[in-house]
């Protein structure tokens, strides 16, 4: 496809959304209109597919596309609710040296026809896997969340992803909680990206609703009254190129609060 | 009842500074030596070979010798403080 682009959803860490913010970045592009494919790298630890709710669907995997058992169009999962968006599997029961950086690269190019958008969840840690991964990818989103480990793995992150000349990778920040940021217990937004020294692409606040979501196999951002929702509707649009800005994650006062209730909000 | 421990703790001069601010120092420091990548060890060889050198022309303290890497604002610098004790003569 004319403009298609490769993007690795990335943080060091494990355990801080990057499953999660693939799954519903890949939501909210395919909303919008694009062709979207979800690419789960994160081979012998398959989790995309549970997460957005397809994991009965699967026959082949991404192993099998690049040894050539089977077409790529028979690996590649139509979405339940979202008819532009697919899911190429990882493989659940091979290790990460059954792909290569070469073919990943030559599956990107396959893909690249079919799907203006793809996104590559990547394990986690620094090794082969993530190799493998960002091989070939056009540009890199860090999720990190704003804890002291989490943002130390993603300044190493963020160096491996310059090495490999990957250009500007973007920061979300995932788990925010307003209530302990105004406290003075937990590092704010500038707190992290003056750490980092990238661009934020956007922050999503700490939501039991992500986890009701994923317990269901639907993304968070199908539930319009979700704050995360919201929060990964408004990167999925920067991500299209759209200036969207930040929404205010201030929790509502009691008056506030009241008042929605009253006004049936 | 969370602000009023929060209040007694203010009081009794505990959680003085906000924990996000040690977090982001603790952050700070650790990352001049992750990025700079020099460990521990090659730091403390670094000291060794420095002072090797030095002792060619200095007689220098060299157990108040002190190198660290160090970092302000998007710099990050190796500062040492090396107590002369005399010069050598030429």
């Amino acid at each position: 496809m004319e403009s298609s682009q490769v993007i690795v959803i990335t943080s060091g860490k494990g355990g801080v959304g990057k499953t999660t913010s693939t799954a519903n970045l890949g939501h909210g592009l395919a909303e919008q209109g694009y062709k979207v494919c979800l690419v789960d790298a994160d081979i012998g630890l398959r989790n995309l597919d549970v997460v957005m709710g397809l994991e009965n669907r699967i026959v082949y995997d991404l192993v099998d596309v690049v040894e050539g058992n089977c077409k790529l169009r028979n690996a590649l999962i139509k979405d339940k609710r979202n008819e532009n968006l697919y899911l190429l599997p990882a493989a659940q029961t091979r290790d990460k040296d059954a792909v290569q950086p070469e073919q990943m690269i030559e599956l990107n190019r396959q893909l690249r026809e079919q799907f203006q958008y793809i996104l590559i969840d990547c394990p986690a840690g620094i090794e082969r896997g993530f190799k493998n991964a960002i091989a070939g990818a056009d540009a890199a989103i860090i999720v990190t969340t704003p804890e002291v480990s989490a943002v130390r793995d993603a300044d190493r992150i963020i160096g491996l992803i310059e090495a490999a000349e990957i250009p500007a990778p973007k920061l979300i920040i995932n788990r925010l909680r307003p209530d302990m940021v105004k406290k003075g217990d937990m590092m704010d937004i500038d707190d992290v990206i003056e750490i980092l020294a990238i661009d934020l692409l956007g922050v999503v606040p700490d939501d039991e609703s992500i986890i009701v979501s994923t317990n269901r196999g639907e993304p968070v951002i199908l539930d319009k009254h979700s704050r995360a929702g919201q929060a990964y509707r408004n990167i999925s649009r920067r991500i299209a190129g759209e200036d969207v800005p930040l929404m205010d994650l201030s929790s509502p006062g009691l008056l506030e609060k009241l008042r929605r209730l009253v006004g049936g909000k | 009842m969370g602000a009023l421990i929060d209040f007694v703790n203010k009081l009794l001069n505990k959680d003085d500074v906000p924990s996000k601010d040690l977090a982001k120092e603790r952050l700070r420091l650790v990352l001049v030596h992750d990025r700079a990548t020099l460990s521990p060890e090659l730091l403390m060889t670094l000291k060794e070979e420095l002072i090797n050198v030095l002792t060619k022309y200095l007689e220098i303290d060299v157990a108040g010798l002190e190198v660290n890497l160090d970092r302000a604002d998007d710099t990050v610098a190796l500062v040492a403080n090396i107590p002369v004790k005399s010069v050598r003569r030429a």
